[in-house]
């Protein structure tokens, strides 16, 4: 399988100390890999950095063969790469179904648009309830399935979800982990997750890559990491 | 035995050793006789320019602190000028007709001036204080706006268009000899001012200047650390509004006139340009930005004067060519030199920085403006906008 | 009663232009939040070419067209040459940047043109039709009354059926979502600036005929009214800028016929301040503070 995905030597930094240090690693089409790691550990900067949201100071982000450098943030977004940001960022005075529409927009034209909107609903069964009602008034668990179904709609081919699990009950994280794993099956979707939540996101991840103040100190299949109990007291805390 | 240690000449001369507020007064005089031995040098017409200048510095002074360090934008101190011209018209007419003159006519007719710009800074104030950026902006401009129809509303006491005439003030008995009329309104006008801005100048670095930058930082910071955010401001406002109208008193006194004609829309953007090129929250600048826009309009028409177009043209390039350029001016400092002159200045000779500027402004024609500009960062703190997308 | 009437009809007319420019501004807050202080000045500089090309050509409806598509390119220039310039960190420097827009427009109107008021023609009657022997709206009042509501009809069609228009409200409620879900949020910051301009523009040269004239300063007024039109109906809120427009032109429309016209700008002063003191959310914004 070839990579859709390469970050190469990527500095991030805000100003002070670099965030993240020379980062590396790859990620072939169709995995569903875990970005692991404490608060603070760099997991946020690095999505927003791949988003095309921060600039990096040195290094590369590379997707599907094309170095993303000077490719704008809604361009990236063109190019199949989408982005569920952390706080499950629903725009609160658009409706469910204007959201999704935006999702849809530059993808899809008349009937094929609103079939694409149709299989979301399809997907997430609660939302179809809740078509005409503004972001702001959605629970939790509605706002993150309707991040979710946004970023499905444009059928992306790299998705990346910060910290689906933020202040949601385990059962709904668990029926939209599922959701996402189900279309990864389907669709061939590739998938970087990031969680504190190390154990909702190995439950349906392949391989697990750990970040420890910006820099890798694991990268392995997220059966080998779960067993691994040194590693789990060290930087996962469980 | 070693020399007893305080101030000598010698210090006063190079670099002063004295600090705070003796230091804030020892520059002011020093810079005040500057200026006046500066007026010996020029002809009446630049005498005339000179109190013009000083007028405009009083308010300038007081708009570079309201703006600069509470963050009030103001574009309606052309308004405030006007209720400190009124003020002192309208005084100065009651004291000619109880028999008052001269000397304590001015000075009765000053303290109606204060009076009068401070109740109106005050109630202006006080609906500022509850308001910020584009809103107060808003407001401010309404208030200058709707000045004509004031003075024509109220043409019994303001007599509408033409305004008010006040007696003439010449040169008191023992200077008549020695000085034209120019060189005393002069006078005058950088005594007053150099009074009025030293003790914004004193405002500016005490306390009172703390908490007024602590209100532009952060306002909820400021009141959960015990400042009274809108007392805060309610009091910059009128004592910048003071300001402003012991300016429009002295352009009053000088010009024996006040009308709303003088205190329009374009002049309040004038004041404006005037403290953001020389640097929000720059006392020094202010100075500056006074000299400019007295003198760059008389410039450029002294220039299309000289090259002898046709009437109709050079009608429509009077008062225009100026304001074109004030309006570069405003946009290209603020975006490329948000410092204004006064932080430019400061950049390049980092002592400056140190030194208090208050005292009056010399025209550059003589000498450098002595006033060393102060740099006051305008507010660093980001005012961005927060995504709405959670609540 | 007669007058009252008259006065109530001509005030709906005006209501509908302050309405129609103080949509403009509302237009330019929820995009920029930038109170477009240079709005004013804009409008005008259209309203000349408007001028000119009728002048020229003699037809006042392709004067009516190039004044929208002046207003579009004014508001296009503005905000990729200007605007995109001001500085992020402090709260005024767009507004101290749109004065000094005003002041190169205004002065470099007055270099060109002169600053002597310009009668402008327009294409139907200004005297009063009388109904049952009682005067109410002159033909061009009915005009007015029509392009404006139409106008508005259209911008909110526009906002809340179409693509463009979900751009349009995606990219000023949230710029960066919108970024990452494919909208291209500069190309909407700019065609927001726009349609903006070039509704102001349409407003000035509805208005311009029956106040003095044309002149460098002509919509000085105007902006003020609009200005105090947006904050008396929230500056978030489009539905409040139509009320407010009807609020502020009536107003003007009974102090001028009963008090006479010098007083409207103080009536208008004080409904301002009145407005911020009591309700200073605007009265139809219902979350956000003045002190944004």
């Amino acid at each position: 399988m070839s990579d859709l995905l390469e970050i190469d030597r990527l500095v991030v930094g805000y100003g002070g100390a670099p965030v993240l240090h020379e980062l590396s690693f790859s990620i072939p089409s169709g995995a569903v890999v875990g970005l692991l790691g404490a608060n603070g550990a760099g997991k946020t900067t690095l999505m927003r950095a791949i988003a095309g949201l921060v600039a990096p100071r040195s290094g590369s982000v590379v997707f599907d063969g094309d170095v993303l450098d000077d490719v704008a943030v809604e361009d990236r977004a063109r190019r199949g790469l989408a982005q569920v940001p952390e706080g499950r960022s629903v725009v609160a005075e658009l409706t469910v179904d204007e959201n999704l529409r935006l999702g849809a927009l530059w993808r899809f034209r008349g009937a094929e648009r609103e079939r694409a909107i149709d299989e979301i609903y399809e997907l997430f069964e609660p939302l179809a309830r809740r078509r005409s009602s503004a972001g702001h008034q959605l629970s939790g668990g509605e706002r993150q399935m309707l991040a979710l179904g946004r970023a499905l709609i444009a059928r992306p081919r790299l998705l990346l979800l910060d910290e689906p699990s933020l202040g949601l009950a385990p059962l709904v994280v668990a029926s939209i982990l599922e959701v996402l794993r189900d279309t990864a099956d389907r669709t061939g979707l590739t998938v970087l997750l990031a969680e504190q939540n190390v154990t909702s996101a190995l439950s349906i991840a392949d391989r697990g890559i750990v970040l420890g103040l910006g820099e890798i100190v694991a990268d392995a299949p997220a059966d080998t990491l779960a067993a691994d109990s040194a590693l789990r007291h060290a930087y996962l805390g469980f | 035995m070693t020399a007893p240690s305080f101030p000598t000449f010698a210090s006063l001369n190079g670099a002063p050793r004295l600090t705070g507020t003796p230091r804030l007064l020892v520059t002011s005089v020093i810079l005040t006789l500057v200026a006046i031995g500066g007026t010996f040098l020029l002809d009446p017409y630049r005498n005339y320019q000179l109190a013009v200048i000083a007028a405009y510095f009083c308010a300038t002074a007081g708009l570079t602190m309201l703006v600069g360090l509470t963050g009030q934008l103001s574009l309606g101190h052309a308004a405030l000028m006007a209720a400190g011209g009124y003020g002192y018209a309208l005084t100065a007419n009651a004291s000619t007709d109880a028999g008052v003159d001269g000397v304590a006519r001015f000075l009765v007719s000053l303290v109606g001036a204060v009076v009068v710009a401070g109740l109106a800074g005050l109630l202006l104030g006080l609906a500022a204080a509850r308001l910020r950026g584009p809103y107060l902006a808003g407001l401010t401009l309404a208030v200058v706006i709707a000045l004509p129809a004031v003075t024509s509303v109220f043409s019994g006491v303001f007599r509408g268009d033409q305004g008010l005439q006040i007696a003439y003030d010449g040169v008191p008995p023992f200077l008549r000899t020695l000085i034209a009329v120019e060189q005393w309104q002069a006078w005058v006008a950088i005594l007053v001012t150099s009074v009025t801005v030293t003790v914004l100048a004193g405002l500016r670095r005490g306390r009172a200047g703390l908490r007024m930058r602590a209100v532009h930082g952060d306002e909820t910071a400021a009141r959960l650390s015990g400042v009274p955010a809108g007392r805060v401001k309610v009091f910059a406002f009128t004592m910048s509004s003071i300001s402003a109208g012991v300016g429009g008193a002295l352009l009053c006194f000088v010009t024996q006139s006040v009308s709303p004609g003088a205190y329009t829309l374009a002049f309040s953007l004038l004041l404006l340009v005037a403290v953001v090129i020389g640097g929000l929250g720059s006392i020094g600048g202010a100075a500056l930005g006074a000299v400019v826009v007295v003198l760059l309009p008389w410039l450029i028409g002294t220039a299309t004067a000289a090259l002898e177009l046709p009437a109709d043209v050079e009608q429509r390039l009077s008062g225009n060519v100026s304001v074109l350029v004030f309006g570069l001016l405003l946009i290209v400092v603020t975006a490329v030199w948000p410092g204004g002159i006064a932080g430019a200045l400061g950049r390049r000779m980092p002592r400056a920085r140190d030194q208090v500027a208050a005292g009056t402004p010399v025209a550059p024609a003589d000498a450098p403006p002595p006033a060393v500009p102060v740099t006051t960062s305008t507010s660093s703190v980001s005012h961005s906008i927060p995504t709405e997308t959670e609540r | 009663m007669d007058r009252l009437l008259y006065l109530l009809a001509t005030g709906l007319a005006r209501g509908a232009v302050f309405a129609l420019f103080a949509l403009s501004l509302v237009l330019i807050w929820r995009a920029a939040r930038i109170v477009n202080f240079a709005q004013g000045a804009m409008a005008v500089v259209a309203t000349y070419v408007a001028f000119a090309v009728t002048g020229l050509t003699g037809s006042y409806w392709l004067g009516l067209g190039s004044a929208l598509l002046a207003g579009a390119a004014i508001g296009f220039a503005v905000e990729r040459g200007v605007m995109r310039f001001a500085p992020q960190g402090s709260p005024f420097s767009g507004v101290i940047i749109a004065i000094g827009l005003v002041m190169v427009l205004q002065s470099a109107l007055g270099i060109l043109f002169g600053q002597q008021h310009r009668p402008m023609a327009v294409p139907f009657d200004e005297r009063p039709i009388m109904i049952a022997g009682v005067p109410v709206f002159s033909p061009y009042d009915l005009f007015v009354l029509v392009v404006a509501v139409a106008v508005m009809a259209a911008l909110a069609l526009l906002f809340t059926r179409t693509s463009l228009g979900l751009q349009l409200r995606a990219s000023a409620f949230a710029p960066e979502v919108s970024r990452l879900l494919g909208v291209r949020v500069s190309r909407m910051l700019t065609i927001g600036w726009m349609l903006s301009a070039a509704v102001a523009s349409l407003a000035a040269l509805l208005l311009v005929p029956t106040e003095l004239g044309l002149n460098p300063h002509s919509t000085d007024m105007l902006f003020v009214y609009a200005f105090t039109v947006a904050v008396v109906g929230g500056l978030d809120s489009p539905p409040g800028a139509l009320i407010g427009g009807l609020v502020v032109g009536l107003v003007i429309s009974l102090v001028t016929g009963y008090l006479g016209s010098t007083v409207a700008p103080i009536a208008v002063l004080v409904l301002l301040v009145v407005v911020l003191l009591v309700r200073p959310g605007g009265i139809f914004a219902a979350r956000e503070a003045r002190t944004a």
